[in-house]
């Protein structure tokens, strides 16, 4: 049995969603979006052009949960299924879109670069933990227009994991999606095999600015799957009370789900979010807030009901560093994402309000992530006597370690952590050197990234990638992409 | 003929599989083979084996128990074989241990006893709550060259103190080396009482014991 938490009662539940219903209604959504709010008047919407406001019947945001498919698969490079976003099945990937980098040497908040990203891909293909790569951070020594498609460039360069990643422009998104076809081969391979799913984030309250909706209707139509990633950030840009910040979610989701399934019904979309709660001494909109994830868990639960696949925010913390504070923010929000049963956590590696990434967090988080799939395992009945017989024929004398019994199950019934996690005595932990947690991971890092496999990519298709990411910078004035490692010219 | 016969035996060890161990050795036996080059080819080679996985992290504590008893029920067989060709086994050292007086406690001493045994000493395991005579007596009787003292109580440790006591008193104290273990235990308690050494863990009391018995040169 895969253990399972719900913090709302049912009618709770009902409630939420009758209230986003009513907030389609009234005031409804912003949407600065012709294209989306000419869809939405065609399908029947209340739809005022000059204050670009919809306002959005029910049935049609129930036809469009209906025609929402309910699950669809990532698909790694090789073409097998890696990620299934549907039911309780839980996932995580790392957090994405940092803008800086914790450096494992010295321990600086800086500005990361091409060769940073290539050790991130390699490090998260080595750490199975990790279901899906992010195009976690954003590379500073490439032209700012082409920050989206470089990273993703650079992902399937290096990893044969799904992409949760997301577009920066209107434009962008095209050329990534041209990415993702030469990738895959044909635009036919990408929609029967996708391989990546698009951020796509509303703008709290009840906001779509033009470059989101555009992506979120771009995907819809290249049936590249998309996630609304809401974000009320509770008691600034939402209402503080938690159920009220989580109707908020509510609204903007099916507004998302409206206008997406307007645009391509049937199209794969994911009920996600980034949402935080407010800090009432310093305005920050802390991740490893523990609200911040009843908040998630909450909304997953609204998802769920409606019948969407679901993703949060979570396993991020708020230190600016590797410490007891990163550790356990980043432990509880991961054991809370994981017993709401969501589909992909996003937020692995993360520190400082999500704007820095960290290899050593990565490695740590990794860690915790497998606890958390060891924990949604459960307890299973492995024999008939479930011990009686066992103690019984051990009898007091205590010896289970000699028992083919042990041998047999120790390995299911125990996750081994790597030794990032410090299970020795005293003495040899002394004899080792003292070691902290961040100099185990720090070690880690270094040991794991020996043992990457490059990802066997044809020459042609990793020319084709290399001429589309080449042609996007030439086009924002970039004569030459910056080398990658072993790159020969 | 004979070398496919140890390396199915060493196998047998490294996958811990006590019965097709014993068949194998009684076949062994059969065909004449001789007891000393059993262990040494068969038992110990797959020791070996099972040891370096151990210590690079692919085999666990349950591995290493299981090819432990899986080579010590092998052992039973051939031990009677080697005495009567009055051949003598080439051991690192002969170690008599056990849990003190009043201590109950059995786990971690096995594990140390399995893990000398696998290193390549004849281990007389006493058991637990050993009175001090008994430890007494069959180092008389084994010759043997290292005693192993456990206690997992703050009430039993003095205890280890008494047999390092009667051990002088019978007059074997310069014939043993003697160790000292359990949570308890502390290096300086094992200085305080006049043992040559602590452990503070199966692994080790190995490194220990081959240091206290000169192995490591």
């Amino acid at each position: 049995m895969q253990p399972k938490i719900n913090l709302l009662d049912d009618v709770l539940v009902e409630r939420i969603v009758a209230e986003g219903f009513e907030l389609l209604q009234d005031p409804g959504v912003k949407i600065h979006s012709d294209e989306a709010l000419s869809l939405l008047a065609d399908a029947g919407a209340d739809v005022d052009l000059r204050a670009k406001v919809a306002r959005i019947p029910q049935p049609l945001v129930e036809k469009a949960l209906a025609t929402a498919p309910s699950g669809f698969a990532l698909y790694d490079g090789e073409g097998n299924v890696a990620v299934r976003y549907e039911g309780d099945h839980v996932q995580f990937d790392p957090g994405s879109a940092a803008v800086n980098i914790l450096d494992g040497e010295t321990g600086q908040h800086r500005k990361p670069v091409t060769a940073d990203y290539v050790r991130y891909a390699q490090l998260t293909e080595t750490l199975p933990a990790y279901d899906a790569i992010s195009t976690a951070f954003v590379c500073s020594d490439v032209a700012e227009e082409i920050g989206d498609l470089y990273r993703l460039y650079l992902s399937l360069l290096y990893s044969k994991k799904p992409v949760v990643t997301g577009a920066f422009r209107i434009d962008t998104l095209h050329v990534m999606k041209d990415l993702l076809v030469a990738d895959a081969g044909s635009p036919e391979a990408l929609a029967a095999r996708p391989r990546a799913v698009f951020d796509v984030c509303p703008s709290p309250p009840l906001l779509w600015s033009e470059l989101t909706c555009q992506n979120l209707i771009d995907c819809a139509r290249y049936r590249i799957p998309a996630e609304i990633v809401s974000m009320p950030l509770a008691g600034s840009a939402a209402p503080v009370t938690l159920a009220g910040a989580v109707v908020q979610h509510t609204a903007e989701c099916m507004s998302g789900v409206t206008i997406h399934q307007l645009a391509n019904p049937g199209a794969p979309i994911v009920w996600g979010g980034a949402p935080a709660i407010t800090d009432m001494r310093f305005g920050s909109t802390p991740m490893g807030a523990i609200e911040t994830g009843m908040i998630d868990a909450a909304y997953a639960q609204v998802g769920k009901r409606l019948g969407m696949p679901t993703h949060a925010y979570l396993v991020a913390s708020d230190s600016k560093l590797i410490d007891a504070q990163a550790g356990f923010e980043s432990g509880m929000s991961a054991l809370m994402g994981a017993l709401a049963g969501i589909n992909m956590i996003s937020g692995a590696g993360m520190l400082d309000f999500l704007r820095a990434q960290s290899l050593e967090k990565l490695v740590v988080d990794a860690e915790i992530i497998a606890m958390v799939k060891r924990l949604l395992r459960g307890i299973e009945a492995r024999d008939d006597s479930l011990g009686a017989a066992l103690i019984r024929a051990v009898g007091h004398h205590g010896e289970f370690l000699g028992q083919k019994h042990t041998l047999t199950w120790f390995a299911q019934e125990q996750h081994i952590p790597s030794d990032v996690v410090d299970r020795n005595s005293l003495t040899t932990w002394q004899n080792a050197g003292s070691k902290t947690t961040v100099d185990r991971a720090h070690e880690q890092v270094k040991s794991l990234l020996a043992t990457y496999q490059p990802r066997p990519l044809p020459d042609e298709v990793r020319r084709a990638l290399r001429d589309i990411a080449e042609r996007a910078a030439r086009q924002f004035g970039m004569e030459r992409l910056p080398p990658l490692p072993g790159d020969a010219d | 003929m004979s070398q496919e016969l140890y390396t199915q035996l060493a196998q047998a060890v490294i996958d811990g599989d006590e019965k097709v161990a014993m068949s194998l050795t009684k076949e062994a036996l059969t065909r004449g083979l001789n007891p000393l080059e059993i262990i040494k080819e068969g038992l110990t080679s797959g020791m070996e084996v099972v040891g370096e996985k151990f210590s690079r992290g692919e085999y666990f504590l349950p591995h290493l128990v299981m090819a432990g008893n899986t080579m010590k029920a092998s052992l039973t067989w051939l031990e009677p074989a080697l005495k009567t060709s009055g051949m003598v086994r080439e051991t690192l050292g002969t170690v008599v241990m056990g849990t003190v007086a009043g201590d109950i406690h059995e786990i971690g001493k096995s594990l140390v006893g399995t893990m000398l045994a696998a290193n390549g000493f004849v281990v007389h395991d006493l058991g637990v709550d050993v009175p001090t005579s008994k430890f007494i007596e069959t180092v008389r009787e084994t010759g043997a060259n290292l005693v192993g003292l456990s206690a997992l109580l703050t009430t039993t440790m003095s205890v280890q103190r008494t047999v390092i006591e009667e051990l002088t008193e019978a007059g074997l104290r310069d014939q043993v080396k003697v160790m000292v273990g359990g949570a308890p235990v502390s290096p300086q308690w094992a200085q305080q009482i006049g043992a040559d050494g602590y452990a503070e863990d199966a692994a080790g009391a190995v490194t220990l014991a081959r240091r206290l018995v000169g192995a490591d040169g």
